[in-house]
């Protein structure tokens, strides 16, 4: 036993999590600024009895996930901007078969190879909408150590709820900045087992057959049932069907198990969001900038406030509206042209009263940047 | 404590990144103070000037960057051109006297300690450079304790290497005494 005080980098962090949560498969292709993940599970996932494989690309690593979750198998993978690209029709057979499994994109600056070694948060609606066709998933992400350890193992517990992917957005400084982890203690976080079938072998298993609750119980690929899976719309036995019932219901299946769940995905942090007038909301490294600067106005008695979001989706458009109401200015932080911003401005009473203060230019946006966008829009210049 | 905000820098493969590694983890591991450590990737990463950064506090530490340092360390004229002109008014430069030619006068406590030379003298190893470089700081600063640097040198240096760190680190803290 290691000490359970650990000063390491956030991708480390999030491979103690992964074997934490019980990890058993890992399968990727390393490429900045991801590449601790592969590296350190390369050493420990052996170790803690699970597989590890290098694969030939990433189409390939999210295949072979993909298989291992459907043998009984706990699974992640871990890439950046380019790779995920390369994930996303494999992704979406994934969001179709319904197949738990965890995705890391510690984010780079796109598009394409764009910016490996610095700082962006421009796969926000990547994450969201990659994958083609009407479908809902769940991304998560994370400001500093404990909660990346805390979202990550999140994120397996939610694939297994929901029998989908959910992606981890992380980004650079999150990941390769080291600071303090304290290792929660075993049992110290609720783990979701996988909700197995309880039909014997022998007997008619249905894999597409949702219980009265809407979960779908899942039986080891390769063990005691037969079954077929597709990414083609399917009946209850996993068989193509196109017809229009089926079609219809599967589609509402997909998006309501997840989004009719949106409050309780919604995972996010208040600081002094009880009087505040002014709004600040962020995610990933730039919550960390954003918490500076509401630090430091507070000391001077301004009543400012941040919401700092860790469910991005589904996007948790209740919290954000019962949060800003009566806000005089909100001001989203992130690093991209504002793909969280313009979900804030869809969620709230008063779009005009919604501001962006961010920076594009690989370059982690700092507290001085946030306060300059906050003296424009009080109209005091820069 | 009053919040530390350091910049290492030198050029790659001297050893920076490590160095400021080592002293976070012992602020955080052996210290019970918060410590953050940043680094520059990238091209910058293998040669040319690079930068590492540790801010240590007893408070939470948010903005995890150092845009001013109060402590800078520049290992060779090269960074030192780039980053000098960074510092905190009133902080702390230490240059490696062989190396850095101090040009410009700042508005900084500036010490040109003799790193290298003693290194090269009394080890005859470059490679131990920024352990040397950590003891020379802990004993012009006293940031940390030396003890608590010694901890963590020996959980991350491999056997057979740990004496001849030790010793740079000795060094170090034997050279910055008055």
């Amino acid at each position: 036993m290691g000490s359970q005080v650990k000063f390491i980098q956030g991708n480390e962090v999030c491979v103690e999590a992964a074997l934490y949560a019980g990890l058993d498969f890992f399968a990727g292709y390393p490429i900045t600024p991801s590449t601790e993940i592969a590296e350190h599970l390369a050493y420990r996932l052996p170790q803690a009895g699970g597989k590890f494989i290098q694969m030939e690309d990433e189409i390939a690593s999210m295949c072979a996930i993909i298989g291992a979750s459907l043998t009984g198998q706990k699974v992640l993978t871990a890439t950046s901007g380019p790779g995920f690209s390369l994930m996303q029709e494999a992704l979406g057979y994934a969001v179709m078969a319904e197949i738990p499994c965890v995705i890391v994109n510690v984010q780079r600056g796109g598009p394409s190879t764009g910016i490996p070694t610095h700082i962006s948060q421009g796969d926000v609606n990547q994450a969201r909408w990659g994958t083609h066709g009407d479908h809902a998933i769940i991304a998560l992400t994370a400001s500093n150590h404990q909660d990346v350890f805390a979202m990550t193992v999140e994120a397996f517990n939610m694939a297994e709820t929901y029998r989908t992917p959910v992606v981890l957005l992380f980004d650079e400084v999150v990941g390769h900045m080291r600071e303090k982890l304290i290792l929660p203690q075993t049992n110290e976080i609720p783990l979701v087992k996988r909700l197995k079938t309880s039909v014997d072998g022998g007997v008619d298993y249905h894999p597409y057959l949702a219980r009265e609750d809407g979960r779908l119980p899942m039986s080891d690929f390769g063990g005691v049932h037969r079954y077929n899976v597709t990414g083609l719309y399917h009946d209850m036995w996993g068989f193509p069907s196109d017809n229009p019932k089926i079609v219809h219901g599967l589609l509402r299946h997909l998006v309501d198990k997840i989004e009719s769940n949106a409050d309780t995905i919604a995972r996010y942090k208040e600081h002094y969001l009880e009087d505040a007038k002014k709004v600040l909301i962020s995610y990933g490294a730039s919550a960390r900038s954003a918490l500076h600067v509401v630090n430091t106005l507070r000391q001077k008695g301004q009543k400012y406030g941040l919401l700092e979001l860790q469910t991005l989706w589904p996007f948790p458009h209740q919290v954000i509206r019962d949060r800003c109401n009566g806000a005089e200015h909100i001001i989203v932080v992130e690093m991209n042209l504002g793909q969280i911003c313009r979900e804030v401005k869809n969620a709230v009473d008063h779009p005009d009263r919604v501001f962006l203060a961010n920076r594009v230019d690989g370059v982690f946006i700092n507290p001085s940047d946030i306060r300059q966008t906050l003296r424009l829009i009080q109209g005091r210049g820069v | 404590m009053e919040r530390t905000r350091l910049v290492f820098s030198g050029s790659g493969g001297q050893g920076v990144i490590t160095a400021a590694i080592i002293l976070a983890e012992a602020a955080v591991l052996h210290e019970g103070l918060i410590a953050v450590q940043t680094q520059a990737y990238g091209a910058a990463a293998r040669g040319g000037a690079t930068r590492s950064e540790v801010i240590i506090s007893d408070e939470q530490i948010n903005y995890p960057k150092v845009t001013q340092p109060n402590i800078l360390v520049c290992l060779t004229q090269e960074s030192y051109n780039i980053f000098s002109g960074i510092i905190r008014p009133g902080g702390l430069l230490i240059t490696d006297k062989r190396y850095v030619k101090v040009k410009q006068k700042v508005d900084a406590v500036q010490h040109e300690m003799p790193i290298y030379e003693t290194v090269m003298e009394k080890i005859g190893k470059p490679i131990v450079l920024n352990i040397c470089m950590l003891g020379t700081l802990l004993g012009l600063t006293g940031i940390v304790k030396p003890e608590s640097i010694f901890k963590v040198l020996e959980t991350r240096i491999p056997e057979s290497f740990l004496e001849m760190n030790q010793n740079a680190l000795k060094l170090g803290l034997q050279i910055s005494q008055p």
